[in-house]
């Protein structure tokens, strides 16, 4: 097997995994225990949804694998991949909302992780350009964000995550704002890019549709503290296509999510 | 286009109905301001009001033309002063904002001077600064005074408003103080720069009026505020009409250069500089 996790790393996770959460819980400075204890493990190429409640510390989980904030205890293990430098980054993240420079092209936007780690300016013209035929994009590099569609700005956040060719992909509830129809499409694009990439997704969402959909690995999240409640393996075939979205199987995973996911929302006065 | 009825005839009406009011826009106020010279004309020739009470509006654009070798000269003056005291309003204000954003403890032991500075009338530190200073030196330090806070205020205010994700983005990608300063801050911040110079440029015309006013006749003082007090004491008041009417112009000229510049560059992005229908 091709392991090429760094083994000095003293959070690298075992050989194999790609995300390795012990014990992760996350307390914040006003006192709000919003995560844990987490136990987490996501196997590389490994396609795995967040699911829960709005407040149940899902975004928190991804920010602390992201490195975006730290956990009050327990650790944090990502494999760090052996050419992790200068134009490659370990971890892509996609925000909930688009968060684009609106003074920059969209070419621009798609460059700054490439920028931000001096990569050469060849290299990085054809990184950007190939990240944004991926999603679809090559003939809007020209374009202001604020000249794009809600759906194509989701899909530049999604090029600038993907430019630096990153080993896993965290995804913040990235298609929530947008309509039904976007997010289908977006939906199936994301499976597609999966596909060929075989990156090691995390997608957080409160969508059961969404999650069903999309993930290897479907895990309910409870509420305050954030905690495991339930964990479903999607076992449909691949690839998966609207047919699955209408199909039985589909219907039937949907029901036992959406009732694993029920205790936690109720009691909550939301 | 007009395959669907309703939306194009309301876009074309917008049309049709914006032009008309963007020319209402401008000839509204030339026209309150014929009438306004007019109506002075009017009354000075009507009482037979001599000039050294109040000079009629072509007395004062006669004097315009004969004094215009004087007067040129002093414009000249005040608007080098301006522009002095504009540039160096606009790069202490942006450099102190810049280093106030990398260390706190500086913004908290200086930021609260900064705020004395704005509020003390500069008209009662002039003289001050004329004992000290040399006279052309402290004339510019009285607009760098008046000026250089907006832009303080605003770049500081600007690069605070960094939006949060962005922030994130860039601590995750391992961008270092530069290149976040470089590529997230300043552009973040550049509409709030311009904001504020936009403010400075008509304030370090004041400045430097008052400092010139201030300096009055001792010495080599030859801006137009001094014109304006020279001719008071001398009861020359057309020249004080025609002086006062070259400082409003050169203040809008400044204005209307700042703000041009803004709309240029901003015109790709920032909401303030698009059109209300994009």
């Amino acid at each position: 097997m091709a392991e090429s996790a760094a083994l000095s790393d003293p959070g690298a996770p075992r050989a194999g995994l790609a995300v390795s959460l012990r014990g992760v819980t996350k307390i914040y400075d006003n006192g709000v225990a919003a995560l844990g204890p987490l136990d987490l493990d996501v196997a590389k190429g490994e396609f795995v949804s967040l699911l829960g409640p709005s407040g149940c510390g899902k975004s928190t989980a991804l920010r602390l694998i992201a490195g975006l904030s730290a956990p009050t205890s327990g650790s944090v293990g990502v494999a760090r991949s052996a050419g992790a430098d200068g134009a490659r980054h370990s971890i892509g993240f996609v925000f909930q909302e688009p968060t684009l420079m609106p003074w920059a092209s969209v070419r621009e936007n798609v460059r700054l992780p490439l920028k931000l780690s001096h990569a050469p300016p060849e290299e990085a013209a054809v990184r950007v350009s190939a990240a944004l035929t991926q999603v679809g994009l090559a003939d809007f590099a020209g374009a202001f964000p604020r000249e794009l569609s809600g759906g194509m700005k989701m899909r530049v956040s999604l090029a600038r995550a993907l430019v630096t060719d990153p080993d896993i992909l965290l995804m913040d509830e990235p298609f929530a704002a947008l309509d039904e129809i976007t997010r289908f499409r977006l939906n199936n694009d994301l499976l597609a890019l999966w596909r060929s990439l075989r990156k090691t997704v995390i997608f957080v969402t409160h969508s059961v549709f969404e999650s069903v959909y999309l993930s290897q690995r479907v895990i309910v999240m409870s509420a305050r503290p954030g905690r495991i409640g339930a964990e479903f393996h999607i076992d449909a075939p691949e690839p998966r296509a609207e047919e699955f979205r209408t199909s039985a199987d589909y219907a039937g995973y949907c029901r036992k999510v959406s009732s694993a996911l029920a205790p936690s929302y109720q009691g909550q006065s939301v | 286009m007009s395959a669907l009825p309703s939306p194009p005839v309301a876009a074309e009406q917008a049309n049709v109905g914006s032009r008309p009011l963007f020319l209402l826009r401008i000839l509204l106020p030339v026209i309150v301001l014929a009438a306004g010279i007019a109506a002075w004309e009017f009354v000075v020739r009507l009482n037979d009001i001599p000039p050294y009470v109040l000079p009629a509006p072509s007395v004062v654009f006669q004097t315009l033309g004969t004094d215009w070798p004087v007067l040129s000269g002093s414009l000249l003056t005040t608007l080098l002063t301006t522009l002095e005291g504009f540039l160096a309003a606009a790069v202490g204000g942006i450099v102190l904002a810049l280093l106030f954003n990398q260390s706190k403890w500086l913004e908290y032991s200086l930021f609260p001077y900064a705020v004395i500075l704005q509020v003390t009338p500069v008209i009662a530190i002039a003289p001050l600064l004329l004992i000290y200073l040399p006279q052309q030196t402290a004339v510019v330090a009285c607009a760098w005074i008046v000026a250089f806070f907006p832009v303080l205020s605003n770049t500081t205010l600007g690069l605070n408003s960094v939006d949060r994700n962005l922030a994130g983005l860039f601590q995750l990608y391992g961008a270092s103080r530069m290149q976040t300063l470089r590529y997230l801050k300043l552009p973040a911040a550049l509409p709030y720069i311009l904001g504020g110079l936009r403010i400075a440029g008509g304030l370090s015309l004041i400045g430097a009026v008052v400092a010139e006013i201030a300096a009055g006749s001792a010495g080599a003082g030859s801006g137009l505020a001094y014109r304006i007090a020279e001719s008071g004491y001398r009861l020359n008041i057309p020249r004080m009409f025609a002086a006062l009417l070259l400082l409003s112009a050169a203040g809008i000229v400044i204005y209307a250069l700042l703000a041009l510049t803004s709309h240029l560059v901003l015109r790709r992005w920032h909401e303030s500089a698009l059109g209300k229908d994009n």
